[in-house]
């Protein structure tokens, strides 16, 4: 034995030891871990970067200023899909191994192909107002969630809107409206339940697909438009599509006021783009803008001002980075719940899915979180996974959004029974099992 | 009968009832075509040159427009902006011959092709690390270029033109010049059509292949920076439009692969040619044909001349 080996020897159980005592902590830490599949480059950045910052800044802040969920720290890790259907699937299936308790796909084309994957791994798929709008089918998606609203509630709300400006839905009997959309699964998404609406009020509905080639040249498009004069268009568009369209209505004159967006065409670097003349403009929406809520004024305290966030000062509070702050309100709540449904701290994806299922957001709860006035009350159930919440229509001032309009209930009564029966055909299509998961009590 | 009406009689019918809107079609189609055919342009010079086809095209056009407005955003003054650009456009085309191009030296035409792939990925995660990919609002004013529109009253409607469209097609129409004159008459130019009509033969000459890869990938960066900044005043400048920048292959398809004229002539009737199509054929299908008439077009030509309209006829004896 020489002393040689015996130092080797002394120095490896140092350093075994102080590797073990380096991991048995981290180990030992209870965390939940929250995968945010955000896209910050790529065509769609300009919309995708407000959201994604949004989503990190809230979690961290609830990590900074509460030490995370009910005692529970949240592990969140990004992961770069670039509005990439397979990137997203990657994403998916690299992440879902280390205990995802929940997925946003942020894509309606990622979350077509996660809807079997995640349902079959038992893992909930959270697509907040995106995705397929028939997932809001409860007992047929026990897995996916779309609240606060499906684009079919979205179009339906649009349409009541031009009805009240009408002067009443008899009044839309003749009327042309123009549907531009981006030519891809999110933006023929509401075409159906317009085509349905369009039957039963007798309006005209227009389509005007634009592919995402030729995003930045809608000169055609536009052109169509022009020719058939649409009394009013719906955008259901996104990315380098929004400020394209609105620049391109401003250009061919088109009255702002009768352009109204999908809650994903409104973002403000949207309506900037189209500068005076974009005044009027219109966009859905579920929460407001601005930074006047104690909940975004916490994120600016423990997290921006503090260097943790991607965010740039002045864009926090805009209306895509709340976007982003409601999404993450929804996860929270989501396992918080959870948390309460089940007592335990580490909660996992299918308790999660048990939390969302029995997702009451009140006023009152609003009212905690410092978002009072920030959003509508959600409530989800066994069978109703959108909840159908109310919307209300914002209008740029040249400046910012500001609220157009009350808040406005979406046609439930037309909308339900075709989700019911698109989901039906879904499940047909795709030899879909039946629902083996018990409902919550009370849900 | 009646879909032989929609096809053959209706879209003629409508453009006889609204002129207006027909030659409306022709401008956007006509300003459209210039700008496809400015950014064939890059191809064709850097195609002729090395025989490559420069997949990063499309991205150096992002990246010009987003450098541009980078240094303004520092705080440079817009005109200042423009010649820093421009040196770093020659700083591109230098690092792009000296790390990629020659080192690949006689290796076949595929693998130079593959490297500007490489090129491109790279372009793209340079260009996003330093400007982030939110879109950029293009300096247009700050660079002098017009805002609004002339509208006039005639063939009983109205016809708007685009103060900014008129520029691009002027500044296009300026540029197609020069680098034809450029290129026909100046020694540099004749050296350019030496190492186009052969490597080996130029070399013998004393023509130094490096020089000219470095002149040709600069001027496609000097045609990629004009685009950005003409198609990022149409709409912004984002990483969406090296998109665009694609819509040049069924130009080059059409006009061919190593003719200037053909990229000008390829580029007007593709532009032409997809807004009339779309505007009076794509409602039959639901629309949304613009995307691939462009192709549908170019390969219709290519049936009768395979070579495309200006390119060469190549025979080899086998």
């Amino acid at each position: 034995m020489n002393i040689r080996k015996l130092a080797l020897g002394t120095a490896m159980a140092v350093l075994t030891g102080v590797s073990t005592a380096a991991v048995v902590p981290a180990q030992a830490q209870e965390q939940i871990y929250v995968p945010l599949l955000t896209y910050r480059t790529g065509s769609f950045a300009g919309s995708g970067i407000p959201i994604a910052d949004g989503m990190a800044d809230y979690l961290r802040m609830l990590n900074e200023r509460d030490g995370g969920i009910g005692g529970v720290k949240l592990l969140v890790e990004e992961c770069e899909t670039g509005y990439d259907t397979k990137k997203g699937v990657e994403c998916y299936e690299s992440t879902k191994g280390k205990g995802a308790v929940i997925y946003n796909p942020y894509s309606t084309g990622i979350t077509l192909q996660l809807i079997p994957k995640a349902s079959a791994d038992k893992i909930p798929v959270l697509s907040m107002a995106y995705g397929l709008s028939a997932a809001a089918v409860g007992n047929t998606f026990p897995w996916i969630y779309n609240p606060p609203v499906t684009y079919w509630d979205g179009a339906s709300v649009f349409i009541k809107h031009v009805a009240e400006k009408e002067g009443g839905l008899d009044k839309l009997k003749g009327k042309k409206i123009g549907l531009i959309h981006l030519d891809a699964p999110f933006g023929k998404e509401p075409i159906a339940v317009l085509e349905n609406l369009a039957k039963e009020f007798g309006f005209e509905l227009k389509l005007y697909p634009v592919a995402a080639a030729d995003m930045q040249n809608q000169g055609s498009v536009w052109l169509n438009i022009r020719r058939d004069r649409p009394d009013w268009i719906y955008n259901q568009g996104w990315g380098a599509m929004n400020p394209t369209a609105v620049k391109e209505a401003a250009k061919n004159n088109y009255p702002m006021e009768k352009l109204v967006g999908v809650w994903w065409a409104g973002g403000d670097d949207d309506a900037r783009a189209g500068g005076d003349q974009a005044k009027g403009y219109k966009s859905l929406n579920f929460h407001a803008s601005g930074s006047n809520f104690p909940v975004i004024q916490d994120i600016q305290k423990h997290v921006v001002d503090k260097g943790f966030s991607k965010v740039p000062k002045d864009k926090v509070g805009e209306n895509l980075y709340n976007r982003g702050v409601y999404n993450s309100m929804l996860i929270a709540e989501a396992i918080r719940t959870a948390q309460k449904i089940t007592g335990k701290k580490v909660v996992n994806a299918e308790d999660v899915r048990r939390g969302l299922e029995a997702l009451d957001v009140t006023e009152a709860r609003l009212g905690e979180m410092g978002m009072k006035g920030f959003a509508a009350p959600v409530k989800l159930s066994c069978d109703d996974h959108s909840g159908h919440n109310k919307v209300y229509v914002a209008q740029w001032d040249g400046t910012k959004w500001t609220q157009g309009s009350d808040w406005m209930e979406p046609m439930k009564d037309k909308v339900r029974p075709l989700l019911e029966s698109a989901a039906k055909d879904y499940a047909a299509a795709n030899t879909w099992p039946a629902r083996s998961e018990p409902c919550q009590k009370g849900s | 009968m009646d879909i032989l009406y929609k096809v053959l009689i209706d879209p003629f019918v409508q453009m006889g009832a609204a002129p207006d809107l027909l030659v409306q079609t022709v401008w956007e189609g006509l300003v459209s075509g210039v700008l496809y055919a400015l950014i064939a342009l890059g191809f064709v010079l850097i195609f002729k040159a090395s025989g490559v086809f420069n997949f990063a095209q499309g991205i150096m056009v992002v990246f010009a427009g987003l450098t541009l407005v980078g240094f303004h955003e520092m705080g440079v003054p817009a005109i200042l902006a423009v010649i820093l650009t421009l040196g770093v456009m020659f700083l591109l085309a230098v690092s792009v011959e000296r790390v990629v191009l020659r080192p690949l030296v006689n290796q076949p035409d595929i693998i130079l092709f593959m490297a500007t792939f490489g090129i491109t990925y790279l372009l793209i995660g340079f260009g996003e690390l330093i400007f982030g990919g939110n879109p950029k609002r293009m300096i247009a004013e700050e660079l002098y270029l017009p805002t609004g529109s002339i509208e006039f009253q005639t063939l009983g409607g109205f016809v708007q033109l685009q103060k900014i469209d008129i520029a691009a097609a002027v500044i296009a129409a300026i540029m197609i010049a020069a680098l034809a004159f450029f290129f026909q008459t100046t020694r540099i130019g004749r050296a350019l059509r030496a190492v186009a009509d052969s490597h080996k033969a130029a070399l013998s000459v004393g023509i130094s292949l490096n020089q000219i890869w470095v002149i040709v990938w600069f001027t496609a960066g000097i045609v990629a920076l004009v685009t950005g900044i003409m198609w990022g005043a149409r709409s912004d400048v984002s990483f969406a439009l090296q998109v665009i920048a694609l819509k040049a292959l069924p130009v080059l398809i059409l006009g061919g692969f190593t003719s200037v004229p053909g990229a000008i002539v390829g580029g007007l009737i593709i532009g032409i040619g997809e807004k009339i199509g779309e505007f009076y054929w794509g409602p039959l299908v639901g629309g949304g044909i613009e995307s691939w008439l462009a192709y549908f077009i170019a390969l219709g030509f290519l049936l009768f001349r395979p070579q495309g309209l200006f390119g060469e006829k190549i025979i080899e004896r086998i």
